[in-house]
């Protein structure tokens, strides 16, 4: 590549973002940047306590509140059949709460006033009078006989119970356990944490009662997903409803569900004939709306003396909240966590997944998890550190031993997954020569004999992405395709519709320079329309690294029915046959005599113009597809983590952090490696800081960013990251996703290194997050579980 | 009440309520939605402007108190269709991924910088650890307020 495409390349390459221009201006438009002409605002009364009976609700002093226009309650919503909306994972959640309130921050009532000061002061005069029940706040004992029912809703429940699942092989897993020479067994919880985009959820519904339109702007990583389920939920028809996306401030999955606010905004409107806004506090939005994680796992790993791993087990006690939301492919209730063997080649495998309701928020699904893949990494690497520790191997050394190696590809895993393609002993290897590690383990060693308590972490994950193959993955029926159309216009100016919707990723640029890499067209000409129902192709968005997998395989297959196309209408233009040309990018010629050719620019324009084309040929070169995965994508990564533990404060400081990641193709490295320092900062942020706690009564503890922490630039090293290219041999460009690896991979890679460095306390295990009270703890010998 | 300050170099006055929060007066009554807001308690730093060339967080600032003194926002940062230095850096080293968090980062780059024309990584770390970013990491607005240090007198079109 020449320097100047270097700088500015055509297709792939290290290319500065298009969406940059208007977000450094303070142009971007977020939902709350929608004004509309009498707008109207919105907000919700939230249950103080975590489990009651609704004795009544007066609401008559907020309606004579002079600004206040509507006030819906639980019993309004009830006469239209709104008051409980079906939720992503065949259950139902309350959209105002009519019975019971089961959990903090439950909607209860929806104010709408002529500004936001308005409608929240009207919140104060609603007089609700709850009689308080005992709260489920341990998933543990969510199954004891004498738990309170939370869903007392559901006919004939009488328990607590939600779904057990399994996978893999029992009986087989038993016998590699029984011939074992070591077993390691350890209970660990992956904690309650939560999402946190900077840019809180909120909506502003418009429903024009003359068209019987509604438009809906809102924060949602899936728009197309969203119109069908409001059809689904509200009754209203399909194509009468028009979800627009704008500019997203960070998802991380909080903005895939539809939440109780959007509802009670689009009815608000179609009540009142007005636009309503709704936009949740920080407050609001670390209380109710989507936690994720909350997995309690007891977890083994068996092995030989000789430290080769024979076999993992895991039975986990999934906290799901008071309703079942999560947002995953509806045969995997516990998501895609049965990847939990990793990256390593096993004899047998088995879990099983319990879950439970508990008076907590509902959710579980979220935060860049990749579908559970980020409980099944940690399960797997901290199984492996353990086994490590318990047989004085070295865990780098042991992994190597253990890996898939490159020609078991595509590699059948226990549980049932094929993993596309992989070379895990080569990227393991670069990530050590990078750390330097027998120099860390050195320093180590020489620091140890001073007092100093230096731990170093490794950790090696593969991820499962770009869900998924439409026979076994779907979302409410909803196949999980995505589709992608890619307008020629006349000057050889390109405009691509996708399906996916950027929260931050760049899509303008990366699926700009897709195309650009299979026509030639410059990605400075191509304008890339998204996060629009009415202007869009149909698909299922952007969650479980999902955008480049699927629709970007549909960017790339609809631009070579484009250039097929060109192809065609190029021969009428030379006068030769369509097959006795060749392609170089940007442009068709003949064979043989490279002179002879057209640009696609060119061709564009003849294609629009009075060319005589062939008979059964379209003018235009616009096309579309659907892509429907033939499989998941498994990239994969190295990391490698050095900490510093203060023996007389507690506090863990990461020194530094080595990122070796495999994504296959790299289209943009610059938006890769951003990527990857995000997820980075948000594994120091789980493993060492994050925390949605709860007390007895149920009481959320994490409820605003003064207790619940997120890592500012002082709590983060500055990252080193590399790379190794292993394309997916079934992805049309052999791409396979990175928007989650980091936040899978790194949680297990700190509490790896924390764990280490506490070894000479003989510490074995500790829960996240490792805060200074709790690493204290833990060298005190009371390590235990954060809730 | 009736409040008039200076926003972005020009005067700008309006009748609020009292307690009327300097970010929704910016965004609400002036329109000037540059400015963003994501927390209730001064900890995220969306909401960062200048108060007389000094970040402040205008989510727990009331307009009342703004009233008289000099505002930036991120909307004042580029003059006469040439960006700033820390506009342009953040553009070139990839400071920013969803944007939300971006004006109010490059406010505090700006203050940042003009008190310290060549802050090292530890002290421009510091200058912005009153802020969240979830997407980046850090490291490349680290980068960026660096790319801005170094090309303090270039200004371009990104």
């Amino acid at each position: 590549m020449s320097a100047v495409e270097e700088q500015r390349p055509i297709g792939y390459g290290r290319l500065k973002r298009k969406e940059d221009a208007r977000f450094i201006r303070g142009q971007g438009t977020y939902v709350d940047d929608v004004q509309l002409p009498g707008m109207l605002h919105g907000a919700i009364l939230r249950s103080p306590v975590a489990h009651a009976r609704i004795a009544s609700i007066d609401t008559s002093a907020a309606l004579a509140h002079p600004k206040v226009h509507a006030v819906i309650t639980g019993r309004d919503l009830e006469a239209q059949g709104l008051s409980w909306m079906p939720t992503l994972s065949a259950d139902v959640q309350a959209v105002l709460a009519t019975d019971k309130v089961r959990f903090q921050g439950q909607e209860v009532a929806f104010v709408i006033a002529d500004d936001r000061y308005s409608a929240r002061d009207a919140l104060e005069l609603i007089d609700v009078d709850y009689d308080t029940l005992p709260a489920v706040v341990n998933a543990r004992k969510a199954l004891d006989p004498d738990a309170p029912v939370i869903r007392d809703d559901l006919e004939g429940k009488t328990d607590n119970h939600i779904f057990d699942w399994e996978s893999g092989d029992r009986a087989a897993t038993d016998a590699v356990f029984a011939r074992a020479d070591v077993v390691v067994s350890q209970e660990m919880l992956y904690p309650r944490v939560h999402p946190a985009p900077m840019e809180t959820c909120g909506a502003v519904a418009d429903y024009d009662r003359v068209s019987g339109k509604l438009t809906l702007w809102s924060t949602t990583q899936a728009p197309h997903a969203h119109r069908t389920l409001y059809a689904l939920v509200a009754g209203l028809p399909e194509h009468k409803i028009r979800v627009i996306s704008p500019d997203i401030g960070g998802g991380f999955g909080n903005k895939v569900g539809i939440y109780p606010g959007y509802v009670c905004a689009v009815v608000g409107s179609i009540v009142t004939g007005k636009p309503i806004k709704w936009v949740e506090d920080r407050s609001e939005n670390l209380m109710a709306t989507s936690f994720a994680r909350d997995y309690v796992m007891r977890g083994s790993i068996a092995a030989t003396s000789e430290g080769r791993i024979l076999g993992v087990q895991v039975d986990v006690i999934a906290d799901h909240g008071a309703f079942n939301t999560t947002a995953q492919p509806t045969r995997y209730p516990a998501g895609f966590f049965h990847v939990f063997t990793g990256s390593y080649d096993l004899e047998a495998a088995h879990c099983s997944v319990r879950g439970v309701y508990t008076n907590k928020a509902p959710g579980g699904v979220a935060y860049a998890c990749s579908f559970r893949i980020t409980e099944a990494v940690y399960l797997v690497e901290r199984m492996v550190d353990m086994l490590a520790r318990e047989l004085d191997a070295d865990p780098a050394e042991l992994r190597l031993r253990n890996f898939i190696r490159p020609e078991q590809f595509p590699y059948a895993c226990r549980t049932g997954w094929v993993y596309d393609s992989g070379d895990y002993e080569r990227t393991m290897r670069k990530a050590l020569a990078i750390a330097g590690y027998d120099e860390l383990r050195r320093e180590q060693v020489e620091r140890r004999a001073r007092g100093e308590l230096m731990g170093i972490g490794v950790g090696f994950f593969t991820e499962a992405v770009g869900a998924g193959p439409r026979r076994h993955m779907d979302i409410l029926g909803l196949g999980m395709a995505d589709g992608a159309e890619l307008r020629v216009h006349p000057t050889g100016k390109a405009q691509l519709g996708i399906s996916v919707q950027t929260q931050g990723q760049g899509h303008e640029t990366t699926f700009a320079q897709i195309v650009a890499e299979e026509l030639g067209i410059p990605p400075e000409d191509i304008e890339v329309v998204h996060g629009d129902t009415d202007n869009t192709p149909f698909g299922l968005g952007t969650y479980g690294s999902r955008s480049t997998p699927v629709s970007g395989a549909a960017t790339a297959v609809v631009a070579r029915k484009v250039r097929e196309k060109a192809r065609i209408v190029a021969g009428a233009m030379l006068e030769v046959a369509p097959e006795d040309l060749a392609w170089e990018r940007g442009r068709w010629f003949v064979r043989g005599d490279p002179e002879q050719g057209a640009t696609i620019q060119e061709i564009a324009m003849a294609a629009h113009g009075s060319l005589e084309l062939p008979e059964g040929v379209e003018g235009g070169l616009d096309s579309e597809t659907v892509y429907n995965p033939p499989n998941l994508t498994f990239p994969f990564g190295a990391y490698l983590c050095v900490v510093d533990v203060d023996p007389g404060t507690a506090a863990v400081r990461v020194r530094r952090f080595v990122a070796v990641d495999d994504c296959g193709t790299r289209i943009n490295p610059i938006i890769i490696e951003g990527q990857v320092h995000g997820g980075l900062t948000d594994g120091v942020g789980m493993a060492l800081m994050e925390l949605i706690a709860f007390d007895e009564d149920g009481n959320c503890l994490g409820g605003s960013l003064m207790d619940y922490l997120i890592p500012t630039a002082l709590e983060v090293p500055d990252w080193e990251t590399d790379f190794t290219v292993t394309p997916s041999p079934h992805h049309p460009i052999g791409a396979k996703g990175i928007g989650e690896s980091a936040t899978v991979g790194s949680p297990p890679t700190i509490v790896n290194a924390v764990v280490d460095a506490l070894a000479p306390y003989g510490v074995r295990h500790m829960d996240m997050p490792c805060t200074p009270s709790r690493v204290w703890e833990a060298m005190q010998g009371n390590a235990k579980p954060p809730q | 009440m009736q409040v008039a300050m200076s926003v972005n170099g020009e005067e700008r006055g309006a009748e609020v309520e009292p307690r009327l929060l300097l970010v929704h007066y910016l965004r609400d009554v002036l329109g000037l939605t540059g400015t963003h807001w994501g927390c209730d308690t001064s900890n995220c730093g969306t909401c960062v402007v200048l108060m007389d060339g000094e970040p402040v967080k205008s989510c727990t600032l009331l307009a009342a108190t703004a009233a008289g003194h000099e505002i930036t926002t991120v909307e004042g940062m580029e003059r006469d269709g040439v960006l700033d230095p820390v506009q342009q850096g953040f553009h070139e080293e990839h400071g920013l991924q969803c944007g939300f968090c971006t004006p109010g980062m490059m406010l505090t780059a700006r203050a940042l910088l003009d008190r310290n024309a060549n802050p090292t990584d530890h002290e421009i770390r510091t200058a912005i650890s009153g802020q969240i970013c979830r997407c980046t990491g850090y490291a490349t607005i680290v980068r960026s307020i660096r790319w801005a240090a170094e090309h303090a007198n270039e200004g371009a079109r990104a």
